[in-house]
C-alpha cells in the first residue's frame, strides 16, 4: 500500500484550470490535502466543486425558498423531494435539466435526462408513475433546430416508452434566445409508502458498499464539468462527454431495486448520476458522517484498461450504489442476478471520515470528506437588477388586424399551436392509470393503482415575463403551476424547480436568478406551495448570448377521488363564466409579440392574495360538482382560453359583448393573471356564490354550436381554428399538413 | 377463468392487462416471470406489451427464444388460448405461433394515439361480445406495428377468416389514412387457424374504464370471461 502519487505541481495547476477549477479553488484543494493532488483526486475535487454538483453560485439564493409544510416529508437535499398525499402514500418527485447534452447530441442527451430523473425518484423507494417535461427550443428556422426538436422528442419518447412510465404532460416554448442553447427539463413523479422512503445517508462501519446496474465505461467523463461551462463553436468536440442511455437496463434496474427495497436489506442508496461513482460515494459517506473505502478492481467494467480516474469520473448510465446491512449480500445479489444486472461489492464504510480509492494495489485517492463539502466554494456573486419595464397602456396600442384574424394567428403560432405532433410520440397511457391525457385538462391526472386517489401534475414557466421582470416572472411561474392544478379540482401541494439561467458571473444574470427566487418564494409562501426539490442549470449561453431566464416549475397536487377531476373541453349547453379581473394587460403578451410585432412592456403582475382567493373558490366549486369544465387563462389571454376549450370538443359558444372600459383586443388577448374560465349550468347562481365569497365573476356567454360567435354576424369556426392549431407543428417538422 | 400473464425482462404493460382481466373476473390473474414454468390448468395465457429485451435484436425475437415459450407453444398446441398484445403479438410471430412480420411503422416514428378497429371475425373467445363489422377505439403505442406477410399468407388469412381486426376510419372504412403504421391490408390483429391464438398491436386493455376515457376495449375481456365462465 502506498499513498496517492501526486501530480507534478505545475502540471496539476494547469490540469485544474482545464477541469474548470478557478485558481483560488485550486488553492483550497492544496490546503485541504496539504500536498499536490493525484490525478484522481484532482478529478474528484473538480467535479464535486463544479457548478453542476456544488451549486456554488446559487446556494445562497436558494436558501430563501420556503421548503416546509406539514405534508413535506423530505425537502431539498436528497435525490428527490417527498410529500404525504394521504392513504399512507407519498409522492416523490423532482425535475432536472439535461440542456447541454441535449444541444450536443439531442437524442441521447434528452433520453439520459429522462433516465437520470427516473433514477432520482426510484432511488427514494418510489415506483415512477409519470414523466413530464419542460422544453425550450429556438426559432424553428434556426440552424439545426428541427434536428434538435426531432432528436429531443425522439429521445424522451425512446426512453420513457421503453421503461414503461407514461409521459403525461409538459410544455414547449420557442424563442430565438434558445437558438444555441435549448432547454430539456425532465420531471418524474413516483409513489411510495410514506413510511418506506430510502435516503442516501449511509451508516454502519464495515457495511458493504455495493455497485448494481450496468457496467462502467469511458462515457460521460467530466460531463458535470461540461455542463458548468458556456458553449462555444468547438462544443461539437464535447460529444464524447454525452452519455448513451439504455432504457432496457433502467427498466430492469427499477424492478430489481424496488424488489430489494421491499426487503429490509438496504441501509442507504444513491444513484450514480452526474459525476458518477465520485458523487455517489462522497454523498453517501458524507451525509452519514462516515468514511468509505472503494476497491475499483471490483467495479464491473465495460472496457479494458480503465484507470481509477476514468472509473471515478465516468457517467455511464443506469448504475446505483447502495450500502447493505451486513450479511445481506447474497439476498441482494439473487435479486439482481434474477434481473440480469451486474452486482458487485466494491468497498465498505469506515469511520475515518475519508474517501479512499484503491486500484491495482495502489491508493489512488485519499481525501477528507468533511472539507470536500464544508470548504466547497460558495459565491455570493454580484447582482444587477433588471431595469423596470414601462407599463403599456392598452388604449394607446392599436389593433391592426381585428379579433378574428388575431385569434387565428395566435392559435397557430408555435407557442400556442397543438402539441399533438410531440405527444403522439410519447406513450401516455402505459400502466393504465392515466385519467386525463395531454391536452385534456390543465394538469395531467394519473390515478394511483388500487386507490381512488390521483395526482395532478404540470410544468410551467413564462420566460418572456421573467426576462422583463424576474420577480414578477418568478412569482407567475409558481402561480401558473398552482392554477393549472387547481383548474382540475386538485389541491396543489408542492413544487420542484428547475432553474435555467445564463452565466452567473455576469451581474445581470445573477440578478435575474436572485429576482426570480424572490418572486418564487413570495408565491410559494402565499399559496402554501413549498419547494421540495430542484436543480440549477447555469452557463446556458452560447457565444456570450444568454437564454431567457427560465425557472421551470413542476407542480404536484392531489385529488382524493380521481372521479372528481375535470377537464378543459367545452361542454354543450353550458354557461361560461370568467373568474377573476380583466384589465386588458398587453405588456409581454403573445398578442403584442405575434400581432403587434413587439416584445415589450412590464409583464402582468400577480396579485397573490387574489390568486389564492380565486383559486380556492374555483377548486371548491369543482369539488362541489358545480363546474363541468375549467381552463385557466394563460398565454394568449381570454379568447385563446375559450378557443382551446372549444377545440378540445369541437363545441363553440356565443360570447357576450365586451365591456366598454377595456379595448376589445386588450379584453380578449390581455394576459391578466389569476383568471379561470368555467363552464357551469347556471351562470347567475355561480356568480351569486362567487360574489358572496368576494370573488369577481362575470358571465362570458353560453356554449353550443360549432362556432365562436363574438357578435351577431361575427363568428369563427371552431373547425377552422382546430385545423390551424393542428397544422403548425407537422408543417414545421415534416413539411406536411396535419 | 384461470389466466396467466407472462413478463419478460422489459415487459411493461403487464399491470394494464392485469387490471383489465381483474375487472371482468374479479380476481387477479397469475403473474409469471419468464424463468417460471407454465402451471397446469390454465385457460388463457397473455403476453403483454412492452420492450422485451429492449427490442434490441428485433422486437420479440429474444423473448421468443425464452424457455417459457416452449411451454406456451405446447399449451397452444394442446388447444390453449393465447393472447399477445403489441410486443406480445411480436413475440407470437417470432415464436412462429402466428404468421407474418411486424415492421417499423411506415411513418418511421413511434405512434401513440387512439386508433379505430373493425371486428373482422366475431364469434371467437376474443371477440364474441362484438358483432362482425362493429368498430371500436383502442390506444396504440408502438414503433414496430406495421404488419406484413406475403400475398399467399394474406390470402389464406383472409380466406380462412383469420383476420381479427382491421384499422378503419370513423365511418368504418379501411382507408389508408386510418392505417397509421402502414400495415398491409390495414391488418391490426390476426388469429391462428384454430382461432385460439390472437395477436394484435393496439391496446384494448387500456380502455376498459370510463374514468380512463372509455370502455371500448372491455368487450374483448368480457368475451374471454364468458368463454371460460365455468372455469
Amino acid at each position: 500500500m502506498t499513498a496517492p502519487t501526486p501530480l507534478d505541481p505545475a502540471r496539476a495547476a494547469q490540469l485544474a484550470a482545464e477541469f474548470g477549477l478557478k485558481p483560488e479553488e485550486y488553492d483550497r484543494v492544496l490546503a485541504i490535502l496539504g500536498r499536490t493532488p493525484s490525478l484522481t483526486e484532482l478529478g474528484v475535487f473538480s467535479v464535486m466543486w463544479s457548478e453542476h454538483c456544488s451549486y456554488k453560485s446559487s446556494r445562497v439564493w436558494l436558501r430563501e425558498l420556503p421548503t416546509k409544510a406539514p405534508w413535506v416529508i423530505q425537502g431539498p437535499g436528497e435525490n428527490a423531494g417527498v410529500i404525504a398525499i394521504g392513504d399512507g402514500l407519498a409522492a416523490v418527485f423532482k425535475m432536472e435539466s439535461h440542456n447541454h447534452p441535449s444541444w450536443i447530441e439531442p437524442y441521447n442527451g434528452a433520453a439520459t435526462g429522462v433516465g437520470g430523473i427516473l433514477r432520482d425518484v426510484f432511488t427514494m423507494g418510489a415506483r415512477p408513475i409519470a414523466n413530464l417535461n419542460a422544453l425550450r427550443f429556438g426559432s424553428p428556422d434556426a440552424p439545426r433546430m428541427k434536428q434538435i426538436i426531432d432528436g429531443v422528442v425522439r429521445g424522451i419518447g425512446g426512453y420513457g416508452n421503453c421503461v414503461g412510465v407514461p409521459t403525461v404532460g409538459g410544455e414547449v416554448n420557442f424563442h430565438p434566445a434558445y437558438n444555441g442553447n435549448p432547454l430539456v427539463n425532465a420531471m418524474t413523479v413516483g409513489i411510495a409508502k410514506a413510511d418506506r422512503i430510502f435516503t442516501a445517508a449511509a451508516t454502519g462501519v464495515g457495511n458493504p458498499v455495493v455497485y448494481v446496474g450496468s457496467k462502467t465505461g469511458r462515457d460521460g467523463i467530466h460531463g458535470a464539468t461540461m455542463s458548468s461551462a458556456e458553449f462555444s463553436a468547438d462544443s461539437e468536440e464535447k460529444r464524447p462527454t454525452v452519455q448513451i442511455g439504455d432504457p432496457f437496463a433502467e427498466k430492469l434496474l427499477i424492478e430489481a431495486c424496488l424488489e430489494l427495497m421491499a426487503t429490509d436489506a438496504i441501509v442507504a442508496i444513491q444513484d450514480m448520476g452526474a459525476a458518477g461513482l465520485t458523487s455517489s460515494g462522497v454523498e453517501m459517506a458524507g451525509k452519514g458522517g462516515m468514511g468509505v473505502e472503494l476497491v475499483l478492481d471490483n467495479v464491473p467494467q465495460r472496457e479494458e484498461g480503465m484507470t481509477a480516474y476514468e472509473m471515478m469520473l465516468s457517467e455511464s448510465q443506469e448504475r446505483m450504489l447502495m450500502v447493505l446491512k451486513p450479511g445481506r449480500e447474497a439476498q441482494a445479489e439473487a435479486i439482481f442476478t434474477k434481473w440480469e444486472l451486474d452486482f458487485a461489492v466494491i468497498g465498505h464504510l469506515t469511520d475515518t471520515g475519508r474517501i479512499v480509492i484503491r486500484h491495482k494495489g495502489q491508493i489512488e485517492a485519499d481525501i477528507p470528506l468533511a472539507p470536500l463539502e464544508s470548504e466547497a466554494p460558495l459565491y455570493r456573486r454580484p447582482t444587477e437588477d433588471t431595469p423596470p419595464q414601462p407599463e403599456l397602456d392598452a388604449g394607446s396600442i392599436p389593433d391592426p388586424i381585428g379579433i378574428e384574424a388575431a385569434l387565428m394567428r395566435l392559435v397557430s403560432c408555435p407557442d400556442l399551436c397543438s402539441r399533438r405532433w410531440i405527444w403522439d410520440q410519447y406513450d401516455g397511457l402505459v400502466n393504465g392509470q392515466t385519467v386525463k391525457r395531454p391536452g385534456a385538462a390543465d394538469a395531467a391526472i394519473v390515478r394511483i393503482e388500487d386507490h381512488d386517489r390521483a395526482l395532478a401534475m404540470t410544468t410551467d414557466c413564462t420566460p418572456r415575463y421573467v426576462v422583463a421582470d424576474p420577480v414578477a416572472g418568478g412569482a407567475q411561474a409558481v402561480a401558473e403551476a398552482w392554477r393549472n392544478i387547481t383548474a382540475t379540482g386538485a389541491l396543489p401541494l408542492a413544487i420542484t424547480d428547475n432553474m435555467n439561467f445564463g452565466n452567473p458571473e455576469k451581474p445581470r444574470i445573477m440578478g435575474q436568478f436572485a429576482g426570480a427566487v424572490r418572486g418564487m418564494a413570495a408565491a410559494c409562501t402565499a399559496l402554501d406551495f413549498p419547494v421540495i426539490s430542484g436543480n440549477v442549470s447555469l452557463y446556458n449561453e452560447t457565444e456570450g448570448r444568454p437564454i431567457l431566464p427560465t425557472p421551470a416549475i413542476g407542480g404536484v397536487g392531489v385529488l382524493e377521488d380521481a372521479r372528481q377531476a375535470i377537464g378543459l373541453g367545452m361542454p354543450a349547453g353550458a354557461d361560461l363564466v370568467l373568474v377573476g379581473t380583466t384589465a386588458g394587460w398587453l405588456g409581454q403578451s403573445l398578442w403584442l409579440r405575434e400581432v403587434g410585432g413587439r416584445e415589450e412592456g412590464a409583464p402582468p403582475p400577480v396579485d397573490l392574495a387574489a390568486e389564492r382567493r380565486n383559486g380556492d373558490f374555483v377548486r371548491a366549486q369543482i369539488l362541489a360538482g358545480t363546474v363541468r369544465a375549467c381552463h385557466d387563462c394563460a398565454d394568449g389571454g381570454l379568447l385563446v382560453t375559450i378557443a382551446e376549450m372549444a377545440m378540445e370538443t369541437g363545441i363553440g359558444a356565443t360570447l357576450s359583448p365586451t365591456p366598454d372600459a377595456v379595448p376589445p383586443h386588450a379584453f380578449w388577448f390581455g394576459e391578466d393573471q389569476g383568471r379561470y374560465v368555467v363552464a357551469v349550468a347556471d351562470a347567475a347562481a355561480f356568480i351569486a356564490t362567487a360574489t358572496a365569497a368576494g370573488v369577481p365573476a362575470t358571465r362570458l356567454g353560453h356554449s353550443g354550436g360549432g362556432d365562436l360567435v363574438l357578435a351577431p354576424g361575427r363568428s369563427i369556426s371552431v373547425a377552422a381554428l382546430r385545423a390551424a392549431n393542428e397544422a403548425t407543428l407537422p408543417a414545421l417538422m415534416e413539411g406536411r399538413s396535419a | 377463468m384461470k389466466a396467466a400473464i407472462i413478463t419478460f425482462p422489459g415487459t411493461n404493460r403487464e399491470r394494464d392487462i392485469r387490471v383489465a382481466l381483474k375487472r371482468v373476473t374479479g380476481r387477479d390473474p397469475v403473474m409469471l416471470f419468464h424463468r417460471d414454468a407454465l402451471p397446469a390448468g390454465l385457460d388463457l395465457v397473455v403476453l403483454p406489451g412492452g420492450f422485451s429485451y429492449g427490442d434490441y435484436l428485433r422486437c420479440g425475437a429474444m423473448a421468443a427464444q425464452s424457455p417459457i415459450m416452449r411451454d406456451v407453444r405446447d399449451f397452444a398446441a394442446r388447444g390453449g388460448h393465447v393472447l399477445g398484445v403489441c410486443n406480445g403479438f411480436q413475440i407470437l410471430i417470432e415464436a412462429g405461433l402466428l404468421p407474418g412480420g411486424l415492421l417499423r411503422n411506415a411513418t418511421l416514428r413511434f405512434l401513440s394515439m387512439d386508433c379505430r378497429m373493425r371486428v373482422e371475425r366475431a364469434g371467437t373467445a376474443f371477440t364474441s361480445r362484438w358483432q362482425k363489422g362493429a368498430t371500436f377505439r383502442a390506444p396504440m403505442a408502438h414503433g414496430d406495428g406495421n404488419y406484413f406477410a406475403d400475398d399467399a399468407t394474406l390470402d389464406r388469412l383472409e380466406g380462412e377468416g383469420l383476420v381479427a381486426f382491421r384499422y378503419v376510419d370513423d365511418r368504418g372504412e379501411a382507408t389508408a389514412a386510418a392505417n397509421r403504421n402502414g400495415s398491409v391490408r390495414n391488418i391490426a390483429g390476426i388469429l391462428s387457424p384454430n382461432l385460439r391464438v390472437c395477436g394484435l398491436m393496439p391496446h384494448p386493455e387500456d380502455l376498459v374504464d370510463d374514468l380512463m376515457g372509455g370502455t371500448d376495449g372491455l368487450p374483448m375481456f368480457e368475451s374471454l370471461a364468458e368463454a371460460f365462465a365455468t372455469a
